[in-house]
Parts: structure tokens; C-alpha cells; sequence
């Protein structure tokens, strides 16, 4: 039997939509669980990254969480793939950029609408906050990036289908947008 | 259980750490302080990141909120896009939308509740349920019920399936497509893709009436134990028709307390700051909303699933009322408080979604093209509706140049805020207190926030995974005890 290829995702600052497309692969789903095994992803409950052959990264990096989690799946998966907008170039969360980390943190807990007892949370267990958000190819090198708002199941199920056949990876341009 | 919240002594206790809660949407990590005798002292559920949505959406033009605020959400975009369009045709000046507008809009809403909480009852919380709370963490997943009851895995994966197809033919994609404007629809369902979806719609509300039956059967197997697990007792916030009937998109505000009496009824939901406050408390991202008449050690509330059975009268399709009406004898005359009795509920409106899709199917009115109402627009607006996780409030104000000035989101799962860290403390001080730590134990834990099918991914609008390390340190700081889960999922003493 051949040995089935390991399989690792995450969700970093990102909405958890990849992962839904991904999941959009429907009954292929099936197919897809004889090919390969999966280690650390949001429905497992295995909690770090072993070594693997592919790591999905969705989502951008906005805390100090996510820089690790993002150096532990580089160090374990040989091929590292930023799939959607998030993870490209910050996407939507990224917007919060155009301000001052403090201006969006008062926002929503001192200057809110309907705010009991305002204050900005800072106990030792809430983790710190980057000043930007990031893509995460200024944090670690990606060795492939997959677009879209989310990437659509047959752009996800094609790009696995050839990474894991060894073909070089052609999408058609129907499947390359970025919305 | 109040007292658990925040210890006397923190600096003489032990700390554990549960990071991160797996197999929920999100991030969120469970702190536990201990004495030296394991006594439990504090328990917390944490929410932990942190996006910024109402400040980094001020200046941007009103119309394109409902597709920017979606972005809240991979999981329940639609219920974010309703929200937020719901406020838009209130900004115009619309109070009523067009038949056809509407029936398209609680279609959609229908999908997305029916694939949600496929989602989260098959591919997440189902291992749980069929395998044990101690069964090997390995197996503990949708691959392995799959493997093992392949009919019930395959089921959800279609109910799924079904969804975002219903999702997919109104907006155009399956995750954050776009369908409503303001004061109405973009686009009009097509004859051959209304006769697709009715195509498969009897075999979904078939598969949806054996879902409830194993989230009944699953429930009521160790009836004792699973109505004690996690158990509070608390007041119950949910929207209802005029005629009481469950509403998932459109109605007023109900409240009732942990007894089943009426705190307040179909309040129009303009009015929400009237009603409710949300709290900040320094140690988490999410805030804690409370019933401003009850103050907020008393006014905290339960949404979703559980709260609409118990607050609704009846559910307006009749396989899903059936359903609701074994489900409340379960409360023998009361209110159903148990937290792993939202799965069950949870079944219910799963069912219900698919009925109500079907009836909306063989309603002429949705294949017609009158699309839009108009009218003078105003500077503010609050749309709320009922998300899979319960209810869902979006609040905008806008400048006269027509861009955002102000905005607040309070999300399902932050309603539930204290209502997840009273479930986790009963279960902390029942199974934890005084015991030796295992995987299984642990689970425990996040069995009972599983209940509540917390979307952490909505409530702080981030995610991110830590590795599971748990540790229990004497109160002069030596570890006694430690646990570690490595790559393949099994637990040891150490990484090595």
C-alpha cells in the first residue's frame, strides 16, 4: 500500500471561508480521504503540526499566535500553499491597517454603542496584537499561492490533484479570480 | 457558579490551559485556577484575537457593507449579508421589501441555516456524540464516522451539499456571494434552477428528519447523563413572528427567563439598546451582552437553537413542530435548559429549514422578477435576523455623504458568551475537581462549548490554532503534571 499523503491546514487571521470551499469539494471528499491523511486541521483534533507534504495556510497574520503557528506548519510541511485573499495579501482584515491599532480597540470597547463598563481587554491570557496585518508571505517563503474569496472547491480539488500527481499545476483562467 | 469567574487569591492557585478548543469555528482557550487540594477557583473561557470590523468599515460607502460584513464569516456569510442588508433597507427607507424579495431572502437564509448546522452537527460535534467523549483522538473526526458509520457520514457531507446549493443558485457562489441590494434582490431564480433545487428537496427532509433522530436517540441513550453534563439554567433571547412562530429571518424580540415567564415581548428590534448592554471584561475579546432590566449579573442570556424551541409557540411547518413538541415534553412542563440539548434542537431547525425551502420552492411568487422596493432615505439602520447560532444584530449610522459613520455588530455567539463560561465551570468543578488530568477529560470541556456551536471566527472576526498543552503547577510553581498532544494526535507525558 502506497503511503497516503499528509495533509495540513490552518486559519490564521482569516474568516474560515477557504476552509468551507474546501470542504465544498463535496462527495469528493470521499476519494480525497483515501489519497491522503490529514494531521492538523480544524476537524481533527490534533492540536500541532507534524511533518507533513502539504500545509493550506487560509487567512493573514494579525498577533503573535499566528507567527507561530505559521513557523510550525513551514518547518513541517514540505510544500507550503497560501490559499485566498486573506492569506495573500491581508484581505479584508487588512483594512484595519489604514488606522492605528488603538483607534479600532476604542472603538469597539470604549467609544462602542451600548458599552458597559469600557476598557480595552489587556489581561496576561489575551494574546498582543501586531500594530499591521500581514500576508504571510512576509513571514515565511510560500511556495504557492491559490486566489480568490474564497478559492472556488475545483480550483482547491484541481490544484490538489496535480500538486499530489506531480503535474505542473495549470488552473484554468475561469478559476483564477480574486473576489 | 458566579463565583468561579474570578478567583479571590490568583497568585497562590495553579493554572491550566486548554489551547486551543478544537472542532469549533475559531479560536478560544480555556484557563483553569486550582488550589493545592485541586479545588477548582476560577474557570474562563477566553477569546483570544481580535479584527476591528466596526472601526475599519467607517468611511466606507453604505451599499457596500452587506458584502464587506460577510467577510465577518466563511461559515455563516449569508447571515451577516441579511443582517447587514436588512440595515440597508432600512437606510433607504424600505420597510418592505417585494414578495418575491423577501421569499428569495428567507430562502437563502433557509440554506444557510440547513448547511450550518449540517456542518456543525455531522462534521463537527457527530464524533462526540456516536464515539464517546473519551473515544481516541485519532479517530475523534467526520473521517472517522465516515469510515465507521459511513450512511450518517455521507448524509451530512449531502445535507451539506444541499445548502450551498440552495445558497449558490441566489447569491452566485457558495461562500460570499453577493444577492441583496438595497431594498431588495440582485437577481431572480430562474425556472430550471428552482425545478434543480425541488429535484433533491424531499430526500433532504428525509435525511433531515433521521438527523433529528439520531441527535434525539443520541441525547436521550443516557438520558440522566447528558441532561446533567454542562447543565445551567438561564433566561432565553430569541426573535418570534407576531404570532409567536419560530422566525428565523423577520420578527420581535422575546425574552423569557430560566422559569418560562415573559421578560419581555415582540419588542421591535429598532429599539435593541433599550434592552440590552454589552459588558467588557478585561480577559476576553468578546463581550458579555446582558438584559439591561435584570443588570448584568442577572440579565445573561442564552441564544441559538435552544432558546428558539423554548421561546417560539410553535414552529410553522408540521414535521419540525412535531419534532418541537417531543422536545419540550423533554422540560416536563418547563423550559428545556440542558446545554448538549442543542444538538437536538439544533436537528429540529434543520429540519424545518428544509420544509420551509420546499414550500418556498412551490411559491410562484419567487420565480417572479419584481425585485426592488424604494423609498427616502434615512441615517441609520438595524437589521437583525436569527443566524444559525441565534441572533444576530447589525447597527449602522451613517454621514450625509452616505458612507459609515458608526457602526455595532453583536454576533450570535457573544450572546452566549457567559452562557459558555457557566457551562465550562459546571463541567470544570464536576469531572475536573480533584482529579488526575486526561485527553478524554479534557474533551470534556470542549464538549460542552461544542454545544453551543460557538463561531469564535464571528465573535472576535479571527482564528488561529496553539498546540494542546496542559500543564498543572503547585502554588510555588513546580509542575506536577503535564500532558502534551503530538503530531498524530495521541497524548504523552512530553514532546519527545
Amino acid at each position: 500500500m502506497v503511503d497516503k499523503v499528509r495533509i495540513a491546514t490552518t486559519s490564521l487571521a482569516g474568516c474560515f471561508g477557504c476552509h468551507m470551499s474546501f470542504l465544498d469539494i463535496d462527495e469528493k471528499l470521499l476519494d480525497l480521504i483515501e489519497l491522503v491523511e490529514f494531521d492538523r486541521t480544524p476537524i481533527t483534533d490534533i492540536k500541532t503540526c507534524g511533518p507533513c507534504d502539504v500545509g493550506l495556510i487560509e487567512g493573514g497574520v494579525c498577533n503573535s499566535h499566528n507567527v507561530h503557528v505559521l513557523k510550525e506548519f513551514r518547518e513541517n510541511c514540505k510544500t507550503l500553499v497560501a490559499v485566498g485573499a486573506c492569506a495573500f495579501n491581508g484581505g479584508i482584515p487588512a483594512l484595519r491597517n489604514h488606522y492605528e491599532l488603538k483607534d479600532c480597540l476604542e472603538e469597539s470597547y470604549i467609544n462602542g454603542i451600548g458599552i458597559e463598563n469600557p476598557q480595552i481587554p489587556n489581561d496576561p491570557e489575551v494574546p498582543l496584537l501586531l500594530d499591521k496585518v500581514h500576508p504571510v508571505h512576509e513571514v515565511v517563503s510560500i511556495d504557492y499561492f491559490l486566489p480568490g474569496c474564497p478559492p472556488s472547491a475545483e480550483a482547491i480539488w484541481t490544484f490538489l490533484n496535480e500538486l499530489l500527481s506531480g503535474q505542473e499545476i495549470v488552473l484554468p483562467y475561469t478559476a483564477l479570480h480574486y473576489d | 457558579m458566579n463565583q468561579l469567574e474570578t478567583a479571590q487569591n490568583p497568585q497562590n492557585l495553579k493554572r491550566v490551559v486548554i489551547d486551543p478548543v478544537t472542532r469549533v469555528e475559531g479560536h478560544g482557550k480555556v484557563t483553569i485556577l486550582l488550589d493545592d487540594d485541586n479545588n477548582i477557583h476560577q474557570v474562563r473561557l477566553h477569546i483570544v484575537e481580535f479584527r476591528g470590523f466596526e472601526k475599519f468599515i467607517q468611511g466606507r460607502p453604505y451599499w457596500e457593507i452587506p458584502v464587506l460584513v460577510q467577510r465577518l464569516c466563511g461559515i455563516c456569510p449569508v447571515s451577516h449579508h441579511l443582517a447587514a442588508s436588512k440595515a440597508v433597507d432600512m437606510i433607504s427607507g424600505v420597510k418592505q421589501l417585494t414578495p418575491t424579495a423577501d421569499n428569495l431572502r428567507r430562502m437563502l437564509h433557509l440554506g444557510q441555516t440547513l448547511q450550518s448546522h449540517a456542518l456543525h452537527f455531522f462534521h463537527l460535534s457527530s464524533p462526540d456524540l456516536l464515539f464517546g467523549f473519551e473515544d481516541d483522538v485519532s479517530h475523534r473526526n467526520i473521517i472517522g464516522v465516515i469510515k465507521d458509520y459511513p450512511d450518517i457520514g455521507i448524509k451530512g457531507v449531502k445535507l451539506r451539499k444541499f445548502g450551498q446549493q440552495v445558497i449558490e443558485v441566489i447569491s452566485g457562489k457558495r461562500v460570499h456571494g453577493t444577492a441583496g441590494i438595497p431594498g431588495g434582490m440582485n437577481k431572480v431564480m430562474s425556472i430550471p434552477e428552482r425545478d434543480k433545487l425541488l429535484q433533491n428537496i424531499d430526500q433532504i427532509i428525509g435525511w433531515s428528519q433521521d438527523a433529528v433522530k439520531i441527535a434525539k436517540d443520541a441525547f436521550l441513550l443516557n438520558e440522566d447523563y447528558h441532561k446533567r453534563f454542562g447543565m445551567i439554567t438561564s433566561n432565553m433571547l430569541s426573535m418570534v413572528r407576531e404570532d409567536g412562530a419560530l422566525d428565523l429571518y423577520h420578527g420581535g424580540l422575546r425574552a423569557k427567563n430560566a422559569e418560562g415567564q415573559t421578560i419581555f415581548d415582540h419588542v421591535d428590534y429598532e429599539k435593541y439598546t433599550d434592552y440590552l448592554l454589552e459588558e467588557v471584561k478585561p480577559w476576553s475579546y468578546m463581550k458579555f451582552p446582558f438584559i439591561i432590566s435584570l443588570g448584568k449579573e442577572q440579565g445573561w442570556y442564552r441564544v441559538g437553537p435552544l432558546a428558539r424551541m423554548n421561546n417560539c409557540d410553535f414552529i410553522p411547518t408540521p414535521l419540525a413542530e412535531a419534532e418541537r413538541q417531543t422536545f419540550m415534553a423533554d422540560g416536563e412542563g418547563g423550559l428545556v435548559h440542558a446545554s448538549l440539548a442543542y444538538h437536538w434542537a439544533r436537528m429540529i431547525e434543520m429540519l424545518h429549514s428544509a420544509e420551509a425551502i420546499k414550500e418556498l420552492l412551490l411559491d410562484e411568487v419567487t420565480i417572479k422578477d419584481d425585485l426592488i422596493a424604494h423609498g427616502k432615505k434615512t441615517l441609520e439602520g438595524i437589521g437583525i435576523v436569527e443566524a444559525p447560532r441565534g441572533t444576530l444584530f447589525h447597527h449602522y449610522q451613517i454621514n450625509e455623504d452616505d458612507t459609515i459613520e458608526k457602526a455595532n455588530l453583536i454576533v450570535s455567539t457573544t450572546n452566549n458568551n457567559q452562557a459558555m463560561n457557566e457551562a465550562v465551570r459546571q463541567v470544570a468543578s464536576e469531572y475536573l475537581d480533584g482529579h488526575q488530568l486526561t485527553e478524554g477529560l479534557l474533551n470534556h470541556i470542549e464538549v460542552a462549548i461544542r454545544a453551543y456551536d460557538p463561531c469564535l471566527s464571528c465573535a472576535t472576526h479571527a482564528l488561529g490554532k496553539m498546540p494542546l498543552y496542559v500543564e498543572l503547577v503547585d502554588s510555588q510553581g513546580q509542575q506536577i503534571d503535564r500532558l502534551v498532544k503530538n503530531s498524530t494526535g495521541a497524548v504523552c507525558d512530553s514532546l519527545i
